[in-house]
């Protein structure tokens, strides 16, 4: 794999061989473990395994409470709590489940904003960009159907919500609504179907998983310095790479461990801290909560789908110029979906010939400007729509479409970047200094 | 189903408002023994609470989702199991398998109370109200004061005051201070619509009042004393597992935190090598 040159299994011993014959699972094994991989990878790197433990452990946990869990509308409540008192660690099962889903998410925003900032949607990685695309909407469809189990105020209410969204869609909406919720509102079916779907999701996510690790497997890792490894010849590729075991596993590891020191703090100590309270009120189709608000993780995209009011003049125009058919209502759920497919046409978006933010010296400003509008919207998305909030995050959600729409593609033409290393050794010796030289 | 998706809409157009509103009730930050990572329930505040639950709360409010059984587990009010089956069987259910009225058992749970005038049930109603908020939506308060379930509570109990010189006398329900998702009379709001009074009417009556129960242990059952065993035993009945979690936290970060320690000299030493004298 990789394309980049390195020693391959070669079976040995009798029994090696007469499996390798057969199915060389054990070479495939061995390349993805031994993939040379740039020595000069920084910290932000390690984001990868973290996902990769974070799916694992939600798969875990969530096959164990899935066993003492029932999906029925007048059990679903109950069947919690039973999990939470009396299934032996069943409270850490579902806090580490729970908030796991926490960590997942937060750990897919920063390996997404790493791959913004070096460049790694670029060329020849958009595949991988755009499964990693399609990974980050399993996960999210995932999270809200796990969401809506527990059967709280707010599992029923952002059920209702989101499914509205797809009701939003003109002439057809109201029948695909019904459709997604097995009947004319949130009931047992939808409960029902939500569970089935909510087992199903992650299935289809560990096969993009899959897809998405061959994929950068065959381009070969992205470096910080958007340089490829020189791959002509084997003495030259191991100039740039060191083998991924043991080199980046241990590396990784430690990073996952410090991480989970942190994600074990929160689960110990402050497991309801990222939850809100009324979800510990059992659903109540009669009672609307007075702050409908969704997990932390989806806030951004939420900020968006509210942000777009009657009252904006782009939202009027295509009001009228569709004659009513995109309305504020839709206009909000094609703008929240549209959020996500302009990340995910950033290879294409994106202009310019240097693929690291590192030599980008206009870039720079406006990336982190965007981290801070991410986190802008995060915050607004959990604020009241009126008053000051909603010009913020009006400002912070027509940035969002501005950078990959407009900033991207002109930084581009107009910028001069600097001139990038010639080779990922040079980069790793300028960092740690070079092997031979007493003085460095 | 569209009415329901305007009605949700609409709440988060409006109902954010209301939000915001509600953090102006007052909630008291009281130094309950629970709290922070190194927190336990104090077993005799709630063997206290578990009395004012049994003696006061239960005339109206359940706790269906809490075994009967638990009031002996450790950790909680660590009742001697003779006690928690005598407890059990003063109360009764309808067999689900005979159909018939029968004494409960210490694996029952506790009453489902519903009905015209019963409160709502409060097996995890610490956990289903917050009662610190903000400041700006940041979620700091949160954070270092806890969500404050039981001040919540303890606030509600304790909140009652005479109704505003603005409201009529017979305008129904009990006037509170903490408590800010209840109805509010017209005579009490202004031009647009907005209240006056930091308050709003609550369905319940004051139930907590000094020596409203006697204390089998003999502490002096002052007003802020019941409040405070009540929220105390009822933040356990909602998290009775919170001090094996919290246990299980710090095992989870000890070890973790050495295999830390492990893996930085692993890495250290494997990259060693590869690198210049710079970071040998």
């Amino acid at each position: 794999m990789s394309g980049i040159p390195h020693k391959h299994y070669e079976p040995k011993t009798g029994i090696e061989k007469w499996i390798h014959a057969r199915l060389p699972i054990v070479s495939l094994a061995y390349d993805t473990m031994m993939i040379p991989t740039p020595k000069n990878l920084n910290w932000w790197w390690i984001w990868g395994i973290i996902l990769a433990f974070c799916m694992i452990s939600q798969l875990v946990t969530g096959i164990i409470l899935a066993m003492h869990y029932t999906p029925h509308i007048d059990l679903a409540f109950a069947s919690v709590e039973h999990i939470m008192r009396d299934v032996n660690g069943g409270h850490m099962l579902r806090y580490v489940h729970a908030n796991g889903g926490s960590l997942f998410f937060f750990a897919v925003y920063i390996h997404i904003f790493r791959g913004l900032y070096y460049g790694s949607y670029k060329a020849p990685r958009e595949i991988t960009w755009i499964l990693g695309m399609l990974i980050y909407v399993a996960m999210m469809a995932s999270a809200f159907l796990g969401y809506v189990l527990p059967w709280g105020q707010m599992s029923f209410w952002a059920a209702t919500v989101i499914t509205g969204l797809f009701g939003a869609i003109p002439w057809v909406g109201d029948a695909v609504q019904t459709w997604l919720l097995g009947g004319p509102s949130v009931d047992n079916a939808t409960l029902n179907r939500f569970f089935s779907l909510h087992y199903l999701v992650p299935m289809i996510l560990v096969a993009l998983v899959a897809i998405h690790i061959w994929a950068f497997h065959s381009t070969g890792n992205g470096n910080p310095t958007g340089v490829e490894v020189r791959r002509t010849s084997k003495a030259e590729a191991d100039k740039d790479t060191l083998p991924f075991w043991p080199y980046f596993v241990i590396k990784d590891l430690f990073a996952l461990a410090v991480i989970l020191v942190a994600f074990f703090a929160v689960v110990g100590f402050m497991p309801n801290f990222l939850g809100h309270p009324d979800n510990y009120i059992p659903a109540n189709p009669m009672v609307t909560p007075t702050h409908i608000v969704p997990e932390w993780y989806f806030l951004p995209f939420y900020a968006i789908l509210r942000t777009f009011t009657p009252d904006v003049w782009v939202v009027m125009l295509v009001d009228w110029v569709t004659f009513g058919v995109i309305n504020a209502k839709f206009f909000g759920v094609i703008a929240m979906f549209g959020s996500l497919i302009v990340l995910a046409l950033a290879p294409w978006l994106d202009t310019s010939k240097v693929r690291s933010g590192r030599y980008r010296p206009m870039f720079k400003w406006w990336y982190w400007l965007l981290v801070i509008d991410f986190v802008v919207l995060t915050w607004s998305g959990a604020q009241a729509t009126t008053g000051v909030y909603a010009y913020i995050s009006l400002i912070a959600a027509s940035y969002w479409f501005a950078y990959f729409l407009v900033i991207l593609p002109i930084l581009g033409l107009i910028e001069k970047p600097l001139t990038p290393v010639a080779t990922i050794e040079e980069d790793f010796n300028a960092h740690y200094g070079v092997k031979s030289h007493p003085a460095e | 189903m569209r009415n329901l998706f305007i009605s949700a809409i609409a709440s988060l157009a409006l109902g954010t408002g209301a939000a915001f509103a509600s953090e102006g009730g007052h909630v008291e930050n009281i130094a309950f023994s629970f709290e922070g990572p190194f927190g336990t329930y104090d077993q005799a505040q709630l063997r206290r609470g578990f009395q004012v639950y049994n003696e006061v709360c239960s005339a109206c409010h359940g706790m269906q989702y809490v075994p009967i059984r638990s009031l002996s587990e450790v950790g909680g009010p660590s009742i001697p199991f003779d006690e928690v089956r005598a407890y059990a069987a003063d109360l009764t259910i309808i067999d689900k398998e005979t159909g018939e009225e029968r004494p409960r058992i210490a694996a029952d749970m506790f009453p489902t109370v519903t009905g015209d005038g019963m409160g709502p049930d409060l097996s995890v109603i610490a956990k289903g109200r917050a009662g610190f908020h903000g400041p700006y939506g940041l979620g700091i308060n949160q954070l270092l004061q806890g969500m404050g379930g039981a001040e919540f509570i303890y606030s509600i109990l304790v909140g009652y005051e005479d109704p505003p010189a603005c409201a009529p006398a017979d305008f129904d329900g009990y006037y509170n201070v903490t408590f800010t998702a209840g109805a509010v009379p017209d005579e009490c709001k202004d031009a647009d619509g907005i209240s006056t009074v930091p308050g709003t009417w609550f369905a319940m009556p004051q139930m907590v009042f000094d020596d409203v129960v006697e204390y089998a242990d003999g502490t002096p059952a002052s007003a802020h004393q019941v409040a405070e065993d009540i929220s105390a035993f009822l933040m356990w009945a909602a998290e009775p597992k919170m001090m094996a979690r919290k246990k299980a936290g710090f095992i989870a970060i000890l070890l973790l935190s050495l295999l830390s320690v492990t893996l930085y000299y692993s890495n250290k030493q494997l990259w060693a090598p590869h690198k210049g004298k710079k970071n040998a």
